[in-house]
């Protein structure tokens, strides 16, 4: 009498009411969605009672109509445009950067010897430190920007790449090495999918620095930018424009760190929740 | 003929704080080809430092390990190691998972697909092939493990406690599937235990070892016949056998088994 054994185990979490348990998901997310507008709306109501009532704001509207003009004479999207192409640019080659830097970190001694000291020396100056310097040296152009801009965001990945590999699993490494993985497999098969969640992390709070970082970077040298026109505005009272571009550059940030968010769960959902 | 796993007289220690840990100290076995052995002993007594040395992940430190006469240098395919953790690749699908190692052989993809298969469903996985490895349960993950490990068909199979995390039904029924998948597949086993029942149940011949330093205690054969059910595991020969590898675990002689 062999045991027939198969379906003696369940499998394990899924069996408990998935149906039961989506829609209470989803009532709660509604009820997250009409909080949310609440609030909003009610922060909105406050912000122009304040402003009806002494304080030297624009109302909604007033800063609605700024932005419809600035959009409607281009400013707003040659504004848009000059600070998104230097944050792309920045944070694209600092991600990009490092990423193999942090892997090198991560995977050789000697690699880690020789970076970590500068790594970790530069994380403790905010890049916008290093601006004047960089602008002596390399001059007002675009250049100075998104170095500082690119600075921010290598910072942000390279630690958080870095910390990726170290954590890796050993038994997973094993794993892979007793069924016959050599070291250039083990790499890419295993560490470089492992490490993923921690990269995705280090270039979402790469991208926050990076914005951080090309708003400060225009406020003190630019022909252009969302920093620029609020400096400029500033220095003419113009306390509308300094409000359009303050949502702009919220909304902006949002939606990219949404973006990304979005590709961190696609790229790992397959971690397991605890 | 030579045995399929030899280990001679081995010695491993790793450096403490301003002295040495001796894990393993004169440790000699051999086991002989498709033979299902267990090591149980208390912890510390270098189990899975002996299973590790075999697996290639350890050097001794003077003695010798040999697989069909030849030293142990580095990991292998032809030994396939199963981990208490499962160790399975969580962005991988349990066919993928599977097909891991044959890929790294360089498999071409039907034949890794039909590879995997047949092991998936020797595990009684097919319905989670597609699955990832968060959505099965721990007695899942081990089988799908198990699977991982013959797909590349090695001749020995090293198991390091791979029940150890498991509740005890769910381990009894994995027991049974694995002499069955055994008898089916027939490989050298070398299955590290801390569960008495277990090492007797499943193995030809139990092998006890004992901490500090960490030695070979006893071996005792296992003479029940294959397969083995339930009431294998209910009848008096189990019971006593199941004692004296009951008394050899629990009342080491200190003394004379620390041959001072």
């Amino acid at each position: 009498m062999s045991v027939p054994t198969s379906q003696v185990e369940a499998p394990a979490p899924p069996a408990a009411s998935p149906r039961g348990a989506t829609r209470r998901t989803r009532s709660r997310r509604s009820t997250l969605v009409v909080l949310n507008a609440v609030s909003i709306v009610g922060g909105i109501a406050c912000w122009w009672v304040l402003a009806l009532n002494g304080f030297q704001f624009p109302t909604p509207p007033e800063v609605v109509a700024k932005a419809v003009q600035l959009a409607g004479n281009g400013t707003l999207q040659e504004d848009v445009l000059a600070s998104l192409s230097r944050v792309l640019a920045g944070f694209l080659i600092g991600s990009a950067a490092a990423i193999p830097v942090g892997f090198l970190m991560g995977w050789y001694t000697t690699a880690r010897g020789l970076f970590e000291p500068w790594i970790q020396f530069f994380r403790t100056i905010p890049p916008l430190a290093l601006l004047p310097l960089v602008l002596v040296l390399l001059g007002i152009g675009e250049v100075p920007k998104v170095f500082v801009i690119f600075l921010a965001a290598f910072l942000a990945c390279v630690i958080s790449t870095y910390q990726g590999v170290v954590s890796v699993d050993r038994t997973l490494i094993n794993a892979a090495r007793v069924l016959g993985a050599k070291d250039a497999t083990i790499f890419a098969k295993v560490v470089v999918p492992a490490s993923t969640p921690f990269i995705l992390v280090g270039m979402r709070v790469g991208l926050g620095s990076a914005w951080a970082t090309l708003v400060a970077a225009e406020l003190l040298a630019a022909p252009a930018g969302l920093g620029y026109r609020m400096q400029q505005a500033q220095l003419y009272y113009d306390l509308a424009t300094i409000f359009v571009s303050i949502v702009v550059i919220g909304v902006l940030g949002l939606v990219m760190d949404r973006l990304l968010l979005f590709a961190e769960t696609r790229l790992t959902g397959w971690q397991e929740r605890r | 003929m030579t045995a399929k796993i030899s280990v001679q007289d081995v010695r491993k220690t790793f450096p403490l704080k301003n002295e040495e840990f001796v894990a393993l100290d004169g440790v000699s076995l051999d086991i002989a080809d498709n033979e299902f052995v267990t090591v149980v002993g208390p912890s510390g007594c270098g189990k899975s430092t002996l299973m590790n040395v075999l697996a290639g992940l350890e050097t001794p430190t003077s003695g010798r390990a040999l697989v069909d006469g030849e030293d142990v240098v580095g990991p292998g395919p032809e030994r396939g190691v199963i981990f208490q953790q499962y160790a399975l690749f969580p962005w991988l699908t349990v066919r993928k998972n599977v097909e891991f190692g044959l890929k790294v052989a360089g498999l071409g993809a039907a034949e890794r697909r039909e590879r995997a298969d047949y092991f998936i469903r020797i595990v009684g996985l097919e319905q989670f092939a597609d699955a990832l490895p968060k959505m099965l349960s721990g007695g899942m993950k081990q089988r799908c493990a198990i699977a991982r490990a013959y797909a590349v068909n090695p001749s020995i199979l090293l198991m390091d406690e791979p029940f150890g995390a498991l509740d005890a039904l769910t381990r009894v029924t994995l027991q049974e599937q694995l002499l069955e998948t055994w008898s089916r597949e027939k490989r050298t086993v070398l299955f590290i235990t801390h569960d008495v029942d277990e090492a007797v149940f499943l193995a030809n011949r139990v092998v006890v070892m004992a901490a500090r330093p960490g030695r070979i205690y006893d071996v005792i054969d296992v003479d029940l016949p294959y397969p083995r059910t339930e009431e294998a595991r209910l009848s008096p020969e189990f019971a006593q056998l199941r004692n004296r590898v009951w008394t050899s675990v629990y009342h080491q002689a200190p003394g004379i088994a620390a041959g001072r």
